[in-house]
């Protein structure tokens, strides 16, 4: 096959996966277990996500761990998407800046 | 109300700003990859601004680096992204009644990890004005930063590829956070999310006695995770009526 075939096959199948949901499920589930499944998904998916590929994100573990931590602090006490974000940016680049 | 859905699209732009500095960072590193599959500048900028998915799109050119079959790339593709069905099925109970299908579409077409966490953190219903202002600015950036990232390769500082590289892990905490100051299921199920995602990756203290597990690609590992952890919330603590 040629790359573009296999570009083809990746951008078709990441965009049917992603509108065959909303094409096929028009209505409200009433089923109560699939209900509260759906309103956990997103958290846990978050969550799995982010730990620990934090720590493999960045150069140097120790700052994507602290990283985590500061952002937990911050978001724990009211601040936005935008500012944390900022936190963990900054809290990087200054850890790696003295560590390495 | 059409001033309230302007207002909406704004607000999508400014929380894109985030995102897109993220995927910035990430896709340059993707650009590099895509390089090594042979992927010209302009190819890898259509493929990102289509795809709109990392660790998809870096599995589709790992399979050209590895002359794949066309099952075993149909099957990887399927694999590396089946968590957007997750999302976009979690989504599609979020639409007014109304919504139309090409809005529905456009929303699910734009679902990525970032994209959805967003949409979730912001309560009742979905407005798909939230998602397009966010896609404005992040799918620009994602297709630049790949193309960047074939044109440059190894250009840019470590140090700033690796402190943005943490951005969208810094929103995805913002958005799990709050609702585990409110909710104590939810605070359980993101601990225990954590702690079971570390112990089932490669780097775990554990590794050594179960590499059946902890050998498992991240993207199955997320689904696998997140269906068992939140299937059991479901059981164990059912929500009530019409959690948004």
């Amino acid at each position: 096959m040629n790359k573009h075939t296999y570009l083809i096959i990746m951008i078709s199948v990441i965009i049917l996966i992603r509108i065959l949901p909303v094409t096929l499920i028009r209505r409200r589930i009433d089923n109560k277990f699939i209900q509260s499944f759906l309103y956990y998904v997103p958290y846990v998916t978050l969550a799995v996500m982010t730990f620990p590929a934090i720590m493999e994100a960045t150069s140097s573990p120790v700052a994507g761990a602290v990283a985590l931590v500061l952002g937990i602090i911050a978001a724990w006490f009211g601040l936005g998407l935008f500012p944390v974000s900022i936190i963990c940016c900054v809290t990087v680049f200054v850890l790696e800046f003295i560590l390495m | 109300m059409r001033q309230d859905i302007k207002l909406t699209f704004l607000n999508g732009l400014k929380v894109g700003v985030p995102i897109g500095l993220g995927y910035f960072a990430v896709s340059f590193s993707l650009g590099i990859m895509a390089r090594n599959a042979g992927i010209t500048p302009v190819e890898g900028f259509i493929t990102s601004v289509l795809a709109l998915a990392s660790a998809g799109e870096y599995a589709g050119f790992s399979m050209i680096l590895y002359q794949a079959t066309f099952v075993e790339t149909l099957l990887v593709a399927v694999i590396t992204n089946a968590r957007y069905m997750l999302m976009t099925t979690a989504l599609s109970q979020r639409f007014a009644e109304d919504a139309s299908i090409c809005r529905r579409i456009s929303v699910a077409f734009f679902t990525t990890d970032e994209i959805f966490g967003a949409n979730v953190s912001r309560p009742g219903r979905l407005v798909p004005e939230y998602t397009y202002g966010m896609a404005a600015v992040a799918a620009p950036l994602w297709g630049l930063g790949t193309s960047l990232g074939i044109i440059a390769g190894n250009g840019l500082p470590v140090r700033v590829v690796s402190a943005l590289s943490v951005a969208l892990y810094g929103m995805f905490i913002a958005i799990i956070v709050p609702p585990c100051k409110k909710n104590r299921t939810v605070l359980i199920a993101v601990t225990v999310s954590f702690l079971l995602s570390y112990l089932c990756s490669p780097g775990s203290v554990i590794s050594g006695l179960i590499p059946a597990i902890t050998s498992i690609s991240s993207g199955t590992r997320i689904i696998v995770l997140t269906m068992l952890i939140s299937a059991v919330c479901a059981i164990v603590r059912p929500v009530e009526e019409d959690v948004e």
